[in-house]
């Protein structure tokens, strides 16, 4: 690394020891990816009651798809991966079966003919067994990389459940946070270094970035500084929550912005971005891999918020929903344009301005 | 039948009448969300067009009849038709219609929600989608007190875009003829609940105002039932709910789930219609309020009030209840139709 490269020590654990580029662009996930064909088929065996395949298999089988997944990201040249979250099958669910305190009572519609589990929270949440550590130990052997880990956010979880035990949902979700303090304490304890705290409540409800702020302090209390944590939000209205989510104690905001065609990049500029920004490059819900320059342009955009050295890449959001062909040309081009992108700034061919409003169209 | 199943009280000199209702839209039942998910698919373009036929008209067919004997079993005292093919809730009547285009998924208010945008392209012309619903429900009634459900004009209008009309006042009036006509196709029915929680959430400006009264006005003039205005997620700015009062509308709805105190404000400030509609158990919270706290509840209402007595009491939920899993659906109407029950029981 040259002399005069400005160094963001948090973000530089992550960099690879043969890493080719001065510059460096962590380039990530942000979770979720398509689920082998085959679990799929597993998971339907595993749940008829009719066939012998046990739970035993199950672990066989959701082990065997966390390694390929896990593999496949490394193959895309990610550099902090993830395990596909092979073993969640939904973002609130999941944790709530884990937490002492819900009970679920069936499904309930979220639009057309698409349902989800909602939990009811009929206790006091308290922590049982950890959640998390087993899939981490699990990926972090299955791979050399960093493992980055997804955890959805106490808001989430809280404004995504029915509340029957609690004066208020704020109450909840500080209640939730202090669980996944406890989670993260187990998790580094492990060797997790990558933290990132999923909370889509958050578009939904934006006047509440108080509440997330303060649930945040909570779960970063006592996690040593060097443990990068990271807060994904997608799918809102930013100018409702920036400047305020600043004042966040996280490393790294991830948010979801190629989706809207960087229509709200302006909104980051002014005041200046503060903290690490981890630029959705490629949009999670068009099932079209984007060429390897149009995401050099999109990643750009990150250049007119922060610089270098607090930009991350990364996806919108979990790919999940793509076709999984899909989903890994859009991650190995997205790494591609990254180190495009990493040669262009060592060779000082790119000249972004940083924070001047883009100009109207008309 | 009617008589003997009505709740009447005395109170000051007034007899009050206490009825369990609720605002419709309710879940399906859990064989007919995978049943329905099988036959229609779970993306945008599988959901209802209004032209089903066969299995999926079939399942919903049977659906209907379940949720109608659910509230007949609980003897809940209005029976809705439960509104199970309302995948756009409150845009229904628009989404359906066919001068009408369903476009991308969005946000339905500030809920994890979400219904296809339904642009209206040209004349709003009679359609008879909710009427024949309501028809079939009638028979499956056998008898019992009908109530009708529809969205109030602007909360349809606010929910939709237009790309027909051209400006807004335009657009409201169409949507009034709409709802009119189709209110008028209507089979006999004891009361029709127009659902408006727009009038809370997206508050019309000065002026709009009157002009929402005025739309909600023509659609309740279409039917001989009485007619119930329920706005929820709160309460009525204080001119909103003034001029609503000037509608020929029977009663107002209040959730006093999600604010009690600007509710009681309006009344206390503004007076009410003879007859109130109470939305007292909470339709998006799977904890089920004990009948005896409900009631409880009203007389607690009762206590803050200018009034002497209503003549008639909707005792509902605040919202619609397809936000709960089916079983908590079902003992919300237990909890409603026996807190009525508990009404009458402790006036006499």
């Amino acid at each position: 690394m040259s002399p005069d490269t400005p160094v963001n020590e948090n973000k530089d654990q992550f960099r690879p020891d043969d890493h080719d580029n001065d510059h460096f662009l962590l380039t990530t996930v942000v979770g979720s990816y398509p689920k082998p064909k085959w679990l799929n088929r597993a998971k339907e065996l595993y749940q008829d009651d009719d066939h012998e395949f046990d739970a035993e298999d199950w672990q066989e089988a959701t082990d065997d798809a966390a390694q390929l997944i896990t593999a496949e990201h490394e193959r895309a040249g990610l550099d902090a991966v993830v395990d596909g979250e092979m073993r969640r099958n939904e973002m609130v669910e999941f944790f709530a079966h884990r937490i002492e305190g819900y009970e679920f009572n069936g499904p309930v519609k979220v639009w057309g003919h698409n349902y989800f589990d909602k939990p009811s929270v009929v206790s006091e949440v308290e922590y049982d067994d950890s959640w998390l550590v087993d899939e981490y130990e699990f990926t972090a052997a299955a791979s050399d990389r960093p493992v980055k880990v997804p955890i959805t956010g106490p808001y989430t979880l809280a404004n995504w459940s029915f509340n029957e035990a609690y004066d208020d949902d704020e109450e909840l979700a500080y209640d939730l946070a202090d669980l996944v303090n406890e989670e993260i304490e187990k998790l580094v304890e492990a060797g997790a270094r990558y933290i990132q705290i999923d909370e889509p409540a958050l578009a939904t409800t934006p006047d509440d970035h108080a509440i997330v702020g303060e649930a945040l302090e909570r779960i970063v209390a006592d996690i040593p500084e060097e443990v990068r944590i990271g807060l994904h939000v997608c799918y809102g209205d930013y100018s409702r929550i920036y400047p305020e989510i600043l004042e966040f104690p996280v490393d790294e905001f991830d948010l979801e912005l190629a989706n809207g065609d960087y229509e709200q990049l302006d909104v980051f500029k002014d005041p200046a971005f503060t903290k690490d920004l981890a630029l959705g490059v490629t949009d999670a819900h068009v099932a079209e891999v984007e060429s390897v320059e149009q995401i050099e342009e999109n990643i750009e955009k990150g250049l007119e918020v922060v610089p270098p050295e607090q930009l991350v890449v990364s996806p919108d959001c979990g790919v999940k929903l793509l076709p999984r062909e899909i989903a890994y040309g859009k991650m190995a081009n997205m790494v591609e344009a990254a180190r495009n992108v990493e040669a262009a700034l060592d060779a000082g061919e790119l000249d972004v301005e940083r924070g001047a409003p883009t100009p109207a169209d008309d | 039948m009617e008589n003997i199943k009505r709740r009447y009280s005395l109170s000051g000199t007034t007899m009050t009448e206490y009825v369990s209702t609720t605002p419709g839209l309710f879940p399906l039942p859990d064989w007919a969300k995978d049943d329905l998910s099988g036959l229609k698919g779970h993306q945008k373009h599988d959901l209802i067009s209004g032209d089903e036929s066969g299995e999926i008209a079939a399942a919903y067919e049977e659906a209907r009849k379940n949720v109608i004997d659910a509230q007949q079993e609980t003897d809940l005292d209005h029976t809705v038709e439960g509104q199970l093919r309302w995948d756009d809730m409150l845009a229904h009547p628009l989404a359906v219609h066919d001068a009408v285009e369903t476009r991308g998924i969005v946000r339905y208010y500030d809920n994890n929600n979400f219904y296809r945008e339904p642009v209206v392209t040209d004349d709003l012309d009679f359609s008879g989608d909710v009427a024949t619903e309501l028809e079939t429900a009638g028979e499956l009634a056998d008898g019992d007190d009908l109530q009708a459900v529809l969205p109030g004009p602007y909360s349809l209008a606010d929910l939709a875009t237009d790309e027909h009309y051209g400006d807004e006042a335009a657009f409201l009036d169409a949507i009034a003829d709409f709802l009119e006509a189709e209110a008028d196709a209507f089979p006999e029915h004891e009361t029709l609940f127009l659902l408006e929680p727009s009038l809370v959430e997206n508050a019309p400006e000065d002026g709009v105002d009157e002009r929402a009264s005025r739309a909600i006005d023509q659609v309740a003039g279409a039917v001989d039932a009485d007619v119930v205005v329920h706005p929820y997620w709160g309460a009525l700015e204080e001119k909103v709910y003034a001029h609503l009062l000037d509608a020929d509308i029977d009663a107002v709805g209040f959730d006093f789930v999600a604010n009690q105190e600007d509710n009681l404000y309006n009344i206390q400030e503004y007076g009410a219609t003879d007859d109130i509609s109470l939305g007292l158990a909470d339709g998006q919270n799977t904890l089920v309020e004990d009948p005896e706290a409900i009631r409880e509840r009203v007389d607690w209402i009762y206590d803050q009030l200018p009034v002497s007595a209503f003549e008639t009491v909707y005792l509902t939920t605040n919202t619609e209840t397809f936000y709960l899993p089916y079983a908590k659906f079902e003992e919300k109407l237990a909890a409603l139709a026996e807190a009525a029950e508990l009404a009458e029981v402790k006036a006499a």
